[in-house]
């Protein structure tokens, strides 16, 4: 070592320092996804939802854009009890509920009629300050069974600007990687459309691990029954229907009183896909009414407590977590993306048409 | 050599095991932001480890003030030893900032601060989503800052150790040796 000139003595620590710090630097960007190659992130996914919708809508959510607040409560009747130990589902709990009724799509003054996909999202706020939050939709199963076949569906789904239509070919590729698809496309082809949100069904397609008070589990996956009658809507019909047809039904509907669903739990059987929601279940596996929603009222949805929730249906009391399912992952790291940045357009008073108890400060 | 030339075995202790811990608050931070996967085991981490920290560097603000750190080197240049204590101060800020914005983030949001499935804290901040924004903004933006101050110190303390050769890392990494003669070539 004392050969070397005193320069290059003090040059091999300041080199070992700078390896160092720039190691650090560098493991830290990969873990945040900003060098390593694209990797599917929730930032990329939610852009891909972004460029889909054509323009940026602020304030409003990036999908399911266009919804009304509802409130009401749950009231459980204690048959859910067995399988899980969380408050809610015990006898006699009821819960007060922060809804949306929503449909599919990014713009938020989409007509309903055009769209197949309706949602209903729920936060069960609980008295001990748990909360439940379920974000649950009109079909039967999920149209892909991975966050890779959701990004996808998005890029494949953009308008050709040449066309404005989807490009033929990449829709072909797009079933070809996620075959799953086809299953979804024919359910949006021939299930009967419905003329009320207060008579659709909905369901939690990702499943759910609960914990009884033994300490058992249990797979679950849920959905909303409704009371009313199923009543379809055909295309004449929906062809002729005004743009905001189903707030201004829901509207009607809650002026003669409240809306009605149960809370069905179907229970998983040995060998059931748990992590795959582009499957559903066999019909004939377990099915328990664990009691009922009650929606009474409807808000606008720049005035209601929907606006300003992430129904991030990760959000669980203790005794429910969430499965392996990797959609379900997907799905809160995705919702906290898109509700950090229409919560910081709102903030920073880009969003007018949301913004409505800002503007009146 | 006497013990004010080190810090106390409380002060060691905690730099080290909250060294290891803001690491990785760090790396959970931008992981579980990006991931798609990994997001809700990292989150459930993530919170209880950040409160954990906060009263960590309470305990370590109180021996802070309690106990006075050794001085630095006499020779230090003037700017050096301000930009040691600069650091030392924004350090300790930003660990107490972090874990308090990020509780006060999730209060605004509206979220349950759950620290495991079954034990929540109550909320420290008002239901409102333009000060939900604004909190996370902050949150995210000074993990940043922290991580640039984790390795300016880091950078500081090897400087220290293999250039200039001082007590400075020594003080911090053990404790005073004992009173026995020590032969080896200075």
């Amino acid at each position: 070592m004392s050969a070397f000139p005193p320069l290059l003595r003090r040059a091999w620590p300041l080199a070992a320092i700078a390896a160092i710090l720039a190691a650090l630097a560098a493991a830290f960007a990969w873990t945040a996804s900003w060098i390593g190659g694209p990797r599917l992130t929730a930032q990329r996914v939610t852009d891909a939802i972004e460029a889909g919708n054509g323009r940026i809508h602020p304030g409003f959510r990036r999908a399911h854009a266009k919804g009304v607040c509802v409130t009401g409560h749950f009231a459980s009747n204690g048959a859910g009890a067995p399988l899980t130990r969380a408050g809610m589902l015990a006898a006699g709990a009821t819960t007060p509920v922060l809804g949306r009724l929503s449909i599919a799509g990014g713009d938020p003054h989409a007509p309903d009629a055009t769209t197949r996909v309706r949602s209903m999202a729920l936060l069960l706020a609980g008295a001990d300050g748990q909360q439940w939050r379920m974000a649950m939709n009109n079909f039967p199963f999920f149209a892909v069974s991975t966050p890779q076949g959701f990004y996808d569906q998005a890029v494949a789904n953009r308008p050709d600007p040449a066309t404005g239509k989807p490009d033929p070919a990449k829709m072909a590729e797009l079933l070809r990687r996620h075959p799953e698809i086809k299953r979804f496309q024919q359910w949006a082809k021939t299930a009967p459309w419905a003329d009320s949100w207060g008579n659709t069904g909905f369901n939690g397609v990702n499943a759910f691990r609960f914990t009884d008070a033994a300490g058992r589990v249990h797979f679950v996956r849920w959905s909303m029954r409704p009371r009313l009658a199923f009543a379809a809507m055909d295309k004449a019909k929906r062809a002729g229907a005004e743009a905001d047809y189903l707030a201004d039904d829901l509207q009607a509907r809650l002026a003669n009183g409240p809306l009605r669903w149960g809370l069905v739990l179907h229970v998983a059987a040995p060998g059931d896909p748990i992590n795959d929601p582009s499957r559903a279940w066999p019909a004939d596996r377990q099915q328990i009414v664990a009691g009922t929603l009650v929606l009474d009222a409807a808000q606008d949805q720049a005035e209601g407590a929907c606006r300003d929730i992430n129904y991030d249906p990760t959000v669980l009391p203790d005794g429910i977590r969430p499965s392996d399912d990797p959609v379900l992952a997907a799905r809160a790291s995705v919702y906290a993306q898109s509700y950090n940045r229409r919560e910081r357009e709102i903030a920073r008073g880009q969003a007018p048409k949301t913004a409505h108890r800002e503007s009146a400060r | 050599m006497n013990a004010s030339n080190h810090f106390n075995v409380l002060a060691r202790v905690l730099h080290w095991t909250m060294a290891a811990a803001i690491l990785a608050m760090l790396f959970i931070g931008v992981a579980m932001v990006a991931s798609l996967g990994q997001r809700e085991w990292l989150i459930a981490l993530h919170r209880p480890l950040g409160f954990a920290i906060l009263l960590l560097a309470l305990l370590r603000l109180g021996n802070r003030l309690r106990h006075a750190p050794p001085p630095l080197p006499a020779d230090l240049p003037r700017w050096q030893a301000r930009a040691a204590h600069a650091s030392h101060w924004l350090l300790y800020a930003l660990m107490l900032a972090m874990p308090l914005l990020g509780w006060a983030m999730l209060s605004a949001g509206g979220f349950p601060v759950q620290m495991t499935p079954a034990l929540q804290l109550p909320p420290i901040a008002p239901r409102d989503p333009v000060l939900y924004a604004w909190l996370r903004s902050a949150h995210g933006g000074l993990a940043y800052a922290l991580f640039a101050t984790v390795l300016a110190h880091l950078a500081a303390a090897l400087f220290h150790a293999w250039v200039r050769h001082d007590d400075v890392f020594a003080s911090m990494a053990r404790g005073a040796p004992r009173p026995i003669p020590d032969d080896r070539p200075d």
